[in-house]
């Protein structure tokens, strides 16, 4: 029941937001850029935050499925939905051919390796001229259409987007507790005993490294098709580390908290405007100040706020719980 | 052709003398406090713009002293950003310590372009401009003072590891903190020296190639990177494979760039290191690591 | 009829001979337990059998299928389950979870009906809660079902590992000193529960250290030394054998000496 009620109030957010205040432009456009954002980051999460395992190139996989329906839509006038869907085929194989050699590696390792392939990938975007047009990217992106209905405004994409994070939610969190949800958190909690039941650690690491890198490319494809003009750098490094720090921030391990980092992160830059020349700076102060005093994220640092809050002054101090009566000895 | 590969080596030994210096920088980090530096390209970069704005104008200090003065900031960051940055997070995960040096790194830079500015700056060459010819090939006075300078820090860094009481308590830091603090080490200063020794290399690297290659508050992005490579290469926490890591990785880029395509130069640098990982996880010189199971 | 058989396995690490030229053979439904002196090389034994380790030389057979180069994935597949001498909990999840994990092999799962939560998929998972249910109530864990794994104490949580070994009913469990760091209150009610896994017809392979556990509770009792086998009989024939007695005595006399046996009968269940 938890996992619809979570749910069901994203949902009446996403709905209220525009009704609430219509015409918008934080709503729409920046609401928009939230989901966009906040799908990634839980596509991320999957990778980092359940199965444990760091990706300092998350932005890569988002690149190629964007870059692949640019690309096939203005150079070979495919069809949008179908450019989409070969995005993520390409993207699923170069993530199933990198993913075994990858996640054999561990820790920094880990970190550095994904790190390395983003970079490799963002440089190919801003080197293949020919195919990608270089840092001055692609434009003239045609627009989506489902079943007759073009996606234009602003407001469409807002619903689009909307939905296809609901969805996500949805298919997440449901997967998160089946079976193969386990397995993936096992993994991070002991291989060799996720091994000794069962669990194929090589390939359910393989498998979550290719559904995370192909929700990716599918929100690529929709971002590419959304702002009809993409370029590099959208793609870069930064931008993973923004992921990654969008999923730590929420606290790992937390799809809702994912989304309350994409929703922080997205909205940091455009408050951070104020600051002028001094933005990136703050930027950077703020991210390290974060990290250091809420290591487990802000969302978590939240919550256990409102808790305490809510306590203190809504009911009187809470007993504390009684001892179940077996003292065990820790040896 | 021979004069070409010859002109190649000598750029490929200056960038890799300064991935060298990066690399070292970073890997005296790593061994002391297991924290992978983002922030080791911006003190390279803090070196050199602070002593092309420090020797700046009419009342400009003479190089040297800008120089000097700069290495002195940037030590003061690198212990800045150990006591302010990294020791509050001790016993953090290894995301949480990326993120925070990441946004260390993001927050010298915004500090750099508060400061100096948008624009790419230039700084004098310390011995003239008139090159040496060897065959066809030239060679400026400067890249003999990044590869002489470079190997000058690079013994002397070796000197304070295995001649000084302080690299040693440093090293035995690195080996077993608990240990090396019930022996009497004073732990923290140990991380303090070690930030500090590694901003002075970053530092002494800015100033010594920007001459050659310019600098611009972003600058240091691409040259942390390279330097994870270049250590990556070499053997991740081994101070000489850094060197060696460093200098083969600019060698290779250098001859890649010339022979292949200079568009791609940077990929080749990420391509080895991911080979690397893939291939042999310890680098050419590591050891064994006991990261991967 | 034999279970588990093990012929001339050979093991060393950089020179060191951790297991030489081992045989022995397991009888199914006995409890049988490997004692020796710490670095006799229990655990590396353990770490081949569950697939960890890959012996350099010698056979292990399950059912008369061999089991040598198989990654544990595969092992736990042919019914092998085991638990950790250093604690393997999945911390970031609950202790029903933990449990449901040990049920990965017997879930059948289709994953478009896991995502789109299908009443199929709801069957299958209420059916595996189940599972997980009653092995955590037949190691008397039922208090701990919705607990999170991160705040038990260590008794329990060694438990909730056998717990997460029976879920995957397997045919033989392996236990890597379930009795270790527990207290006397524990080590009793660790004895009965071996017992009744034993009883339910789970073949037992234990390594304990705890001379009057493994006294009362083994069928077959086999002794290593530095690698090799120094005895192998009932509980009588290795209390009563002489170099046994003087290994033990000669090597470790403050861990289970054979010679208290006699005091354990207040521990009878």
């Amino acid at each position: 029941m938890k996992r619809i009620k979570g749910l069901i109030i994203l949902a009446i957010i996403l709905i209220a937001l525009p009704i609430l205040f219509p015409n918008n432009y934080f709503i729409t456009v920046v609401g928009t850029a939230v989901a966009l954002h906040a799908v990634l980051a839980i596509s991320l999460n999957l990778l980092m935050g359940y199965a444990g395992q760091i990706s300092l190139g998350h932005a890569a996989f988002f690149g190629i499925g964007a870059y692949s329906s640019a690309i096939l839509t203005t150079q070979h006038q495919w069809n949008p939905l179908l450019s989409i869907g070969a995005g993520m085929l390409i993207t699923g194989i170069i993530a199933f051919v990198i993913a075994r050699p990858i996640l054999k590696l561990k820790g920094h390792y880990l970190a550095m390796a994904t790190l390395g392939f983003g970079i490799i990938v963002s440089i190919i975007l801003v080197q293949a001229g020919n195919f990608t047009g270089g840092p001055d990217g692609l434009s003239d992106i045609p627009p989506l259409a489902l079943f007759g209905w073009t996606i234009s405004s602003d407001f469409h994409w807002y619903v689009v987007m909307s939905t296809v994070l609901l969805l996500i939610v949805w298919l997440v969190n449901n997967l998160i507790d089946s079976r193969s949800g386990r397995a993936l958190r096992a993994l991070h909690g002991s291989e060799v005993a996720a091994e000794m039941m069962g669990i194929n650690t090589t390939s359910v690491k393989t498998n979550v490294f290719v559904l995370s890198a192909l929700i990716a490319s599918f929100v690529g494809s929709l971002f590419a098709h959304q702002q009809a003009f993409i370029s590099p750098d959208s793609f870069s490094f930064f931008f993973s580390i923004e992921l990654v720090t969008m999923v730590v921030l929420g606290g790992l391990a937390s799809t809702y908290g994912a989304i309350f980092g994409a929703l922080v992160l997205t909205f940091l830059p455009e408050l951070l405007v104020v600051f002028e020349d001094y933005e990136v700076m703050v930027f950077g102060g703020i991210l390290m100040l974060m990290m250091i005093f809420m290591p487990q994220g802000l969302f978590v640092a939240l919550e256990n706020l409102i808790s305490r809050l809510y306590r203190n002054y809504f009911n009187p101090p809470l007993p504390v719980p009684a001892s179940d009566g077996e003292n065990h000895d820790v040896a | 052709m021979f004069d070409q590969i010859l002109q190649f080596l000598i750029t490929g030994m200056t960038t890799g003398a300064i991935y060298a210096l990066v690399a070292l920088g970073f890997t005296i980090i790593y061994n002391a406090s297991d924290v992978v530096n983002f922030a080791q390209g911006e003190f390279v970069m803090m070196g050199a713009m602070s002593t092309i704005f420090l020797a700046a104008g009419d009342n400009g200090l003479p190089i040297p002293l800008a120089a000097a003065t700069s290495v002195v900031l940037v030590i003061c960051v690198g212990i800045l950003l150990q006591r302010f940055a990294i020791a509050p997070a001790r016993g953090a995960s290894v995301v949480t310590t990326i993120i925070i040096t990441i946004g260390a790194s993001i927050f010298l830079r915004g500090v750099a372009l508060v400061i100096w500015g948008k624009d790419i700056q230039a700084m004098a060459h310390f011995s003239g401009e008139i090159p040496i010819h060897i065959g066809n090939a030239t060679l400026l006075p400067q890249n003999l003072w990044v590869m002489g300078g470079t190997a000058l820090m690079v013994l002397g860094v070796h000197y304070f590891f295995h001649h000084t009481m302080q690299g040693k308590a440093i090293l035995a830091c690195s080996y077993n903190r608990d240990a090396a603090n019930l022996m009497g080490i004073n732990v923290g200063l140990m991380m303090l020296v070690a930030y500090g020794l590694s901003a002075l290399l970053g530092a002494m690297a800015g100033i010594l190639v920007t001459p050659i290659s310019f600098t611009s508050y972003d600058a240091g992005v691409m040259l942390g990177l390279k330097g994870f490579s270049a250590a990556i290469l070499g053997g991740m926490g081994n101070p000489m494979g850094a060197v060696v890591g460093g200098l083969l990785l600019g060698l290779i880029e250098s001859l890649a760039a010339g022979l292949i395509s200079s568009g791609y130069k940077d990929a080749i640098g990420f391509i080895i290191l991911l080979l690397v990982l893939f291939i042999r996880p310890s680098g050419l010189m590591g050891r064994r690591s006991s990261d991967r199971v | 009829m034999t279970l588990l058989k093990v012929e001339g396995l050979l093991k060393s690490f950089g020179g060191v001979t951790a297991i030489a030229d081992l045989d022995f053979e397991v009888p199914e439904g006995v409890v049988y337990s490997i004692i020796g002196p710490n670095g006799a090389g229990k655990t590396t034994l353990f770490n081949m059998l569950s697939g960890i380790y890959i012996p350099d030389e010698g056979s292990i057979s399950l059912n008369g299928k061999d089991m040598v180069g198989l990654s544990p994935h595969k092992i736990a597949r042919s019914g092998v389950a085991r638990t950790f001498q250093n604690l393997q909990i999945f911390f970031n999840m609950s202790v029903l979870e933990n449990v449901l994990v040990g049920c990965h092999l017997r879930i059948k799962e289709n994953l478009i009906s896991t995502a789109l939560r299908l009443p199929m998929a709801v069957r299958e998972e209420a059916k595996a809660k189940q599972w997980a249910i009653d092995a955590l109530n037949f190691c008397g864990l039922g208090e701990y079902i919705s607990s999170p794994s991160d705040a038990l104490s260590y008794g329990v949580l060694k438990r909730m590992e056998i717990a997460r070994a029976l879920a995957m009913k397997p045919s033989i469990i392996m236990m890597d000193e379930p009795a270790a760091g527990l207290n006397d209150t524990e080590t009793a009610e660790m004895l009965s529960l071996i017992r009744r896994i034993s009883e339910s017809g789970i073949t037992v392979l234990l390594v304990e250290h705890n001379m009057n556990l493994v006294m009362q509770v083994s069928d077959r009792v086999l002794v290593l030394d530095y690698g090799s086998r120094l005895a192998e009989g009932s509980t009588e024939e290795i209390q009563n054998n002489p170099q046994v007695i003087a290994a033990y005595l000669g090597t470790d006399t403050n861990d289970g000496v054979i010679g208290t046996k006699t005091g354990g009968s207040h521990y009878a269940v």
